[in-house]
């Protein structure tokens, strides 16, 4: 879906944000795409839909570089961004005017996700508050049935409620076409939406594997004081150690502790990669 | 200090439905919730939740008939039970037997305590 190969790009001269960064996404994922603040993720997420030119190296969705913008490409992609405007309009005018670029818009999903949602769709979305707003636009996404689909930090600002709903909303709706990219801090908010984790730092993408992957190679542990088992990446917590261990082979699957896996990666991503050899 | 293990989201979904069968709230030949409602109620990723009618399926707990949906197999009581039975005196039995060597409860002891609330329920 998206190749992106060998970009380079900086904002400023001689302060480059990627170095010869590569990526690949594939249809039917949901990825996770995390780094530490100022990493880039937004910047990458522009690079993808074709708002920002690579220096260097190219990005690609199906094959057409995103730079390029063409009506075939840019009808199969939604962007979700942090933050937008939207028009004065109501959402039934609002869709009827964009709804015709995404040629397998689904209106009834639209109204009948925006009423469970409990956004009114009679009210101009200008009126709406910053939460009931961000729901229209999640409605609005994934009513386009666009292929490719582009959020960044889509549960920030919604109510405890609504996060609630909005997994529900992506549980529910059919990934089997569609390849997300979810750039998030809230990991607890999103981490089981998630089924491949990719990392960007020090403007390369440092790690990139699929939930599956991850479970079958790395144990998730607290271990007790005293255990003296080798470990990849650990914190300390009260009485023990939060752990990152090598999996032993048909030992026990855990549940993949992603803020651990998260600092680990940041902080010993040779460590945590060589677990996973040549892919 | 001893730490409970932490189980990944597919295996607990994995638990649920043992849990049904065991209850006897699901008997063979019943179709149980799809996929998508299943991951729905869970909030979790689509793909999560089939992990877990993937390894029901391949443990002959489960089947599916293709474009209908997922059944309970015939036997499947019997497979729970045994599953089930297996983790206990894998996974439970030695934190337990455990805490009672610590507390010093000696096995006759315990079997009085058993009984007692046994009696009581």
């Amino acid at each position: 879906m998206v190749t992106i190969e060998n970009l380079s790009f900086a904002f400023v001269k001689h302060q480059p944000l990627f170095v010869g960064l590569s990526l690949k996404l594939e249809t039917g994922n949901t990825y996770g795409l995390f780094g530490l603040n100022g990493a880039g993720k937004t910047t990458l997420l522009n690079h993808i839909s074709g708002m920002l030119f690579p220096a260097e190296g190219s990005c690609k969705i199906l094959g057409t570089s995103s730079r390029k913008r063409t009506p075939e490409i840019l009808s199969e992609l939604f962007v979700l961004p942090e933050q937008f405007d939207l028009p004065p309009l109501t959402a039934m005018v609002y869709s009827d005017i964009h709804a015709p670029f995404y040629p397998r818009f689904d209106r009834e999903y639209l109204f009948s996700t925006l009423q469970e949602m409990e956004v009114d769709s009679k009210k101009k979305l200008t009126d709406l508050s910053y939460g009931q707003r961000k729901k229209f636009l999640i409605a609005f996404a994934l009513a386009s049935n666009a292929r490719l689909l582009l959020m960044d930090e889509p549960t920030n600002g919604l109510d405890i409620p609504s996060k609630s709903q909005f997994r529900k909303i992506m549980a529910a709706a059919d990934h089997t076409g569609r390849c997300t990219v979810i750039s998030t801090h809230q990991v607890r908010d999103l981490e089981a939406m998630i089924d491949n984790i990719t990392v960007l730092n020090n403007g390369k993408i440092i790690f990139q594997q699929g939930v599956g992957a991850i479970s079958d190679k790395l144990s998730f542990e607290k271990i007790p004081d005293g255990d003296n088992r080798f470990v990849l990446y650990a914190e300390e917590i009260f009485g023990g150690k939060s752990a990152i261990i090598p999996k032993k082979e048909g030992g026990k699957e855990t549940q993949i502790d992603l803020e651990l896996l998260f600092n680990g990666i940041i902080q010993k991503s040779d460590v945590i990669n060589h677990q996973f050899g040549e892919a | 200090m001893e730490f409970s293990e932490n189980k990944p989201i597919y295996i607990q979904i994995v638990d649920y439905f043992c849990g049904q069968i065991l209850e006897k709230k699901w008997t063979p030949e019943d179709r149980i919730p799809s996929v998508r409602d299943i991951a729905v109620k869970m909030e979790v990723n689509p793909n999560t939740a089939m992990r877990a009618f993937h390894y029901l399926q391949e443990k002959e707990i489960l089947f599916n008939q293709r474009g209908v949906g997922y059944f309970v197999e015939e036997n499947a009581y019997q497979k729970v039970l045994e599953l089930r039975r297996g983790e206990f005196i894998r996974d439970k039995l030695p934190v337990f037997f455990k805490e009672m060597r610590q507390l010093g409860f000696t096995c006759s002891e315990l079997e009085k305590l058993y009984q007692e609330q046994l009696n009581e329920s």
